[in-house]
């Protein structure tokens, strides 16, 4: 043979052979590829047939309409036959604005809703990226806005609470120039602590009863349901980040004493199931609280929840903190950025884009946990609601309707989280080449 | 050399305590802990005027009262006669006895289901990612009442099994049969199932453990004596000995005599004749739905661990393997395993640290565990609700940092090294 | 090339760094350094690594601590006042062997920051300045880019335009070109030569005797964290005085 070889006319392309194409292919390929391979593949088609063997006809003879579980009963007997078996969601259809809203009043429904909705104009500055800057403070201002669309009672409190920050704000105006960065935020917060301490009750109260404005009180009693879980879930979230990057900073911090306090905040609530610090704020946060003070069921529940993310969000920043090369830090200092300056515009940036999933699957596991508040008496919807159905006489006895419509609504909300991170993460990655 | 003295060149102004490096630090570090120790002493300040508000020491005496209270579920001896103590104790080993069985079956289903998520069939992967959405994004407690209230509610009452003479007499059937050839009934208490059984053991409870348990460890070290030492030969020859056998015949039959030897058996569940079954072990209902759907929450978490341990080691690295003439199993062995063990083994134990917290979920379905006994009944009982609280929180934070330090040193071991 | 030698070489002093000693733990690394550097003057060190050479130019502008001695940087003694140390890092400018760009902002942005931040400048104004400079490193196309989306010679370019923005008084270069490929080099040796040439003073770590020869008034050559001898650059590689010099240029010219 001739080891010279010379090629005058290319090669097109031509298609693979029969097997190695179409249906047949990817069947041998996917599911039929060993024996092994077919054999689990079986197992799990028979799996999937008696699940739907069992689950068609319950869904398919859903009865939508009754106003009582006897009453489905009867209709689903009626239809299918005796001994048939079919969902009965008259239930929810009943009682889904308990499932939604507990039990605050009917008539101010649009209270919660208005806040839902304006919820996402808060949020504008963290789901779009170039906002129009007034939107920033109408997302500084949202809390004390839902504070009072929710709650209702005199609008002094929520706007006098608020004043505290400009007061934070104007004390540290004033003294930057003078005494540096530091001191002047430190000393804001004393005179916005000192503000909240001692002015706040009785300027809101001598304002009340100079022009008394405000809506119907909704007493905390009557909270529940979703709207339960997404007041405690976003108001932790919302809290818990910035407390959690603070925990974060400090504990790679180089100050021994700042560094123990927060490994010791980080450890101890990490290490006690979260229902302990829920009873923590409904049985003896009270002893920790100066003599017959007391407040909010819900408010001291938020706070205890919003510990318990910190320590996790803090452990998870910790993390991307330390993935941040060295060089970062380095090449910030050299340009003469100082700490804070550094932290904002350098690394914070980068380790929270490292930290987003753990972040966000960390609010997952928050959200989730809102359960738990039932366990404080709170009406939440998946144990507080249900129950609360469950025990109505009408509709004694049925239970897998109530867990699929609520475990449905969670899977939605989380795993809409879980997918948002991931596009988020997708979105802000500028290493590619 | 002669080295420059370091003396300050300026005296100390105040503003040093804010700009110069050397005081900033200390400066910020004494306001912090002299903010911390004020928060504190605040909070003591209140909690020592609360307790005299309410006129009541701070005091742990209560635990040795009677608690007056039944457990169902009692690893360790007890009665209503013991002390509150006693009581939490109890309470305890079933949060470890739930926790470890936890932890087991949700490894087991986790790294099942990582593994098959990962295989080249399309159906089995699409299953198993389809559990792992589903358990990863629903609440826990909601997996706990699911499983525990139609448990309670479908199921028969453990009198529907009765079998009377009357009844075999007249050829009546039982309401109910058990499951499993007979051997296993599920009832709206619990599910009674046979039980491992000793004829004659030892004199005490422990004085048996301990010997199951030493003969165990002696037959892993001597195991470990077979491997060193087919590793040795190997080293000399280039050959390495077939060991599997040996170390089976090692590992399992001294055990196996040991229990002969005691008479081990199986206690089976007679169907009760008039109110209760005979012999066996009642699992409750309760314990059953928590451990239940634990394994399965969990387990979907550990699927994700596994999975993305494994997809962490490039694929370079098997290449790299392959292309020095490893086999496939030597590779995994070798190469992947070591590798991918390192990635999974701290989340994976941080799993087991979320499980065991949330073993405290066993409120939603009255199990007596530590929050059940000590932070619960106790709690009420006594009205101590600081000391209680403060001394669960404890155990808690001692199980937990157990844990944690378990896995520190696990990491510290396998930390790759570098520059 | 030639005229490169001939450049002004101030009166006045830049860098005075005096008795200066430097440990790690109880490691000596930097043992009693003394040098001055003029205005304008343009130094390479070089030296074994481990030698400290890195140390000591991370010294000058405080990325590390001294012990003891001093340094007196434009004026300024570096202690440990804040206001030193900042005064004296918006003067001194610094490039990185790894360039150490900010991954998560654009070109342009990274080139702003600083100069925004530290120096107040207008955004405006600070863009255009940075324009100025990716002009002058020759790569203005890339300013909506991110930094991974460059070369590694494209990278460091933006590095020392990122340095440049803030019209440092001093350049501090730390083996700007060990992490780069053979053919991106040169990119970055030119744009370095020609900043030599505008008279910027300029201290420079690197194993590349090519830019030592063709800019520099003096290169310093260190081992075990001092200065073993210094010279001007043809009397250092045609003549050096140490066994220790002579042993690393054979090392490093040998082949």
């Amino acid at each position: 043979m001739s080891t010279q070889f010379h090629r005058t006319e290319m090669l097109p392309a031509q298609s693979p052979p029969i097997g190695e194409r179409g249906l047949v292919k990817w069947l041998r390929a996917n599911l039929f590829a060993t024996p092994l391979n077919a054999f689990m593949t079986l197992v799990s088609i028979y799996v999937i047939y008696s699940l739907v063997r069992w689950l068609f006809p319950w869904f398919g003879n859903s009865v939508w309409n009754a106003s009582s579980l006897q009453e489905c009963r009867q209709i689903i007997t009626a239809a299918a036959g005796e001994g048939a078996t079919g969902a009965c969601w008259a239930l929810i259809k009943e009682r889904w604005h308990q499932f939604i809203f507990g039990f605050y009043p009917q008539d101010l429904y649009w209270r919660p809703t208005l806040a839902f909705i304006l919820l996402f104009v808060a949020l504008a500055p963290v789901l779009f990226p170039h906002p129009p800057r007034k939107l920033f403070w109408f997302t500084f201002l949202y809390p004390a806005i839902a504070f009072f669309l929710l709650w209702g009672g005199s609008v002094w409190l929520p706007v006098v609470t608020m004043l505290g920050f400009g007061v934070m704000g104007l004390v540290y105006r004033l003294l930057v120039g003078r005494v540096g960065v530091t001191v002047a935020t430190s000393l804001g917060v004393l005179a916005a602590v000192l503000w909240w301490l001692f002015a706040d009750g009785t300027l809101a109260h001598g304002l009340e009863s100079v022009s008394p404005i405000g809506l119907r009180a909704v007493d905390s009693d009557e909270f529940g349901g979703f709207m339960l879980a997404i007041i405690i879930g976003v108001t932790a979230i919302s809290f818990s980040l910035p407390l959690g990057i603070l925990l974060a900073l400090g504990r790679q911090s180089d100050m021994p004493i700042v560094k123990t306090i927060c490994v010791g905040f980080i450890e101890f609530i990490r290490g006690v199931p979260l229902i302990t610090l829920l009873f923590t704020a409904s049985l003896i946060l009270g002893y920790f609280l100066p003599v017959g003070v007391t407040f909010d069921v819900i408010l001291r529940v938020m706070i205890l929840v919003t510990f318990f993310a910190a320590a996790y969000i803090a452990e998870v920043v910790r993390g991307g903190l330390a993935a941040l090369p060295r060089g970062q830090y380095e090449a910030a200092d050299a340009l003469g950025l100082d700490y804070w300056r550094a932290q904002r515009l350098i690394i914070l940036p980068q380790a929270l884009k490292i930290s987003i999933p753990g972040i966000v699957s960390t609010f997952i596991g928050l959200f989730k946990d809102t359960t738990l508040v039932s366990f404080v008496a709170l009406l939440e919807p998946l144990r507080g609601v249900t129950n609360a159905v469950r025990a109505d006489t009408d509709w004694q006895g049925i239970y897998w309707e109530p867990y699929i419509f609520v475990g449905c609504i969670f899977f939605i909300i989380c795993f809409g989280m879980s997918r948002y991170s991931m596009y988020l993460e997708n979105k802000l990655k500028t290493d590619h080449r | 050399m002669a080295l420059a003295a370091d003396a300050p060149k300026d005296s100390f102004r105040l503003s040093m305590l804010v700009y110069d490096t050397r005081f900033r630090s200390i400066t910020i570090q004494v306001a912090v802990l002299i903010l911390f120790v004020l928060a504190l002493s605040w909070l003591y300040g209140n909690v020592t005027a609360n307790l005299a508000a309410k006129g009541r020491p701070f005091s742990f005496d209560f635990l040795w009262v009677r608690a007056g209270y039944d457990i169902a579920q009692r690893p360790i001896s007890y009665t209503n006669d013991s002390t509150h103590f006693r009581a939490a104790m109890v309470g305890l080993s079933n949060t470890v006895i739930l926790a470890a069985l936890g932890c087991f079956f949700a490894t087991l289903l986790g790294v099942t289901a990582g593994v098959l998520r990962l295989s080249k069939n399309w159906l089995i992967a699409r299953l198993m990612t389809v559990y792992v959405e589903i358990f990863r994004n629903i609440p826990l407690l909601l997996w706990i009442l699911v499983i525990f209230v139609p448990l309670g509610e479908l199921t028969p009452a453990p009198n529907a099994f009765k079998v009377t003479d009357q009844m075999i007499a007249d050829g009546v059937e039982p309401a109910a049969s058990m499951i499993l050839a007979g051997t296993v009934a599920v009832t709206n208490r619990g599910t009674y199932m046979p039980w491992a059984q000793l004829e004659h053991p030892l004199p005490s409870g422990w004085l048996t453990f301990g010997a199951i348990a030493a003969v165990l460890v002696l037959s892993f070290l001597a195991n470990a004596r077979i491997v060193m030492r087919a590793r040795a030969v190997q080293e000399d020859t280039g050959v390495r000995p077939t060991t599997w056998w040996k170390s089976l015949l090692v590992l399992f039959t001294p055990v196996i005599v040991l229990l002969w030897a005691m008479g081990f058996h199986f206690d089976l569940v007679q169907p009760p004749t008039r109110f209760n079954f005979q012999g066996g072990i009642l699992v409750l209902n309760s314990f059953l739905a928590i451990l239940i759907a634990l394994s399965l929450y969990t387990g979907a978490f550990i699927a994700e661990i596994v999975r993305a341990g494994i997809l962490a080691i490039s694929h370079g690295q098997s290449e790299a393997a392959f292309a020095l003439g490893l086999r496939p199993n030597k590779t995994m062995k070798l190469i992947i395993l070591p590798q991918a063990l390192r990635v999974i083994i701290p989340p994976l134990i941080s799993q087991f640290l979320n499980l065991t917290k949330n073993t405290s979920l066993g409120i939603a379905v009255s199990y007596l565990d530590l929050r059940g006994t000590l932070g619960g009944i106790t709690l009420n009982q006594t009205g101590r609700e600081l000391e209680c609280m403060l001394l669960m929180m404890m155990i808690y934070l001692s199980m937990s940092l157990i844990i944690s330090s378990v896995m520190n040193l696990y990491n510290r071991s396998v930390q790759l090294k570098e520059r | 090339m030639a005229q490169a030698q001939q450049m002004q070489v101030s009166d006045e002093i830049a860098v005075q760094i005096a008795a200066m000693n430097k440990w790690y733990g109880t490691f000596h690394v930097l043992r009693d350094i003394n040098m001055t550097v003029n205005k304008g003057e343009r130094i390479v060190i070089c030296g074994p690594s481990g030698s400290g050479k890195s140390t000591l130019i991370r010294c000058i502008n405080r990325l590390e601590e001294h012990q003891s001695g001093t340094i007196v940087v434009d004026g300024t003694e570096l202690t440990s006042d804040l206001k030193n140390i900042d005064k004296v890092r918006s003067e001194v400018g610094m490039v990185f062997q790894h360039f150490n760009l900010f991954p998560h902002l654009t070109i342009l942005e990274n080139l702003t920051l600083a100069p925004i931040w530290v120096r107040k400048t207008p955004k405006k104004e600070a863009e255009e300045v940075a324009m100025h400079y990716l002009h002058k490193v020759k790569i203005p196309e890339q300013a909506k880019k991110y930094p991974g989306q460059l070369s590694g010679g494209q990278q460091q370019r933006v590095a020392i335009a990122r340095s440049l923005c803030m019209k440092p008084r001093i350049m501090l270069f730390d083996e700007p070109t060990s992490a780069l490929d053979p053919e991106m080099i040169k990119e970055v040796l030119d744009t370095m030569i020609e900043l030599a040439q505008e008279g910027m003073t300029m201290l420079c770590v690197t194993h590349e005797m090519g830019f030592a020869q063709a800019v520099a008034n003096r290169v310093i050559f260190m081992d075990q964290g001092q200065i073993v001898e210094q010279n001007e650059p043809k009397e250092f590689f045609n003549n050096p005085k140490s066994d220790r010099t002579k042993l690393f240029l054979s090392q490093i010219l040998g082949h």
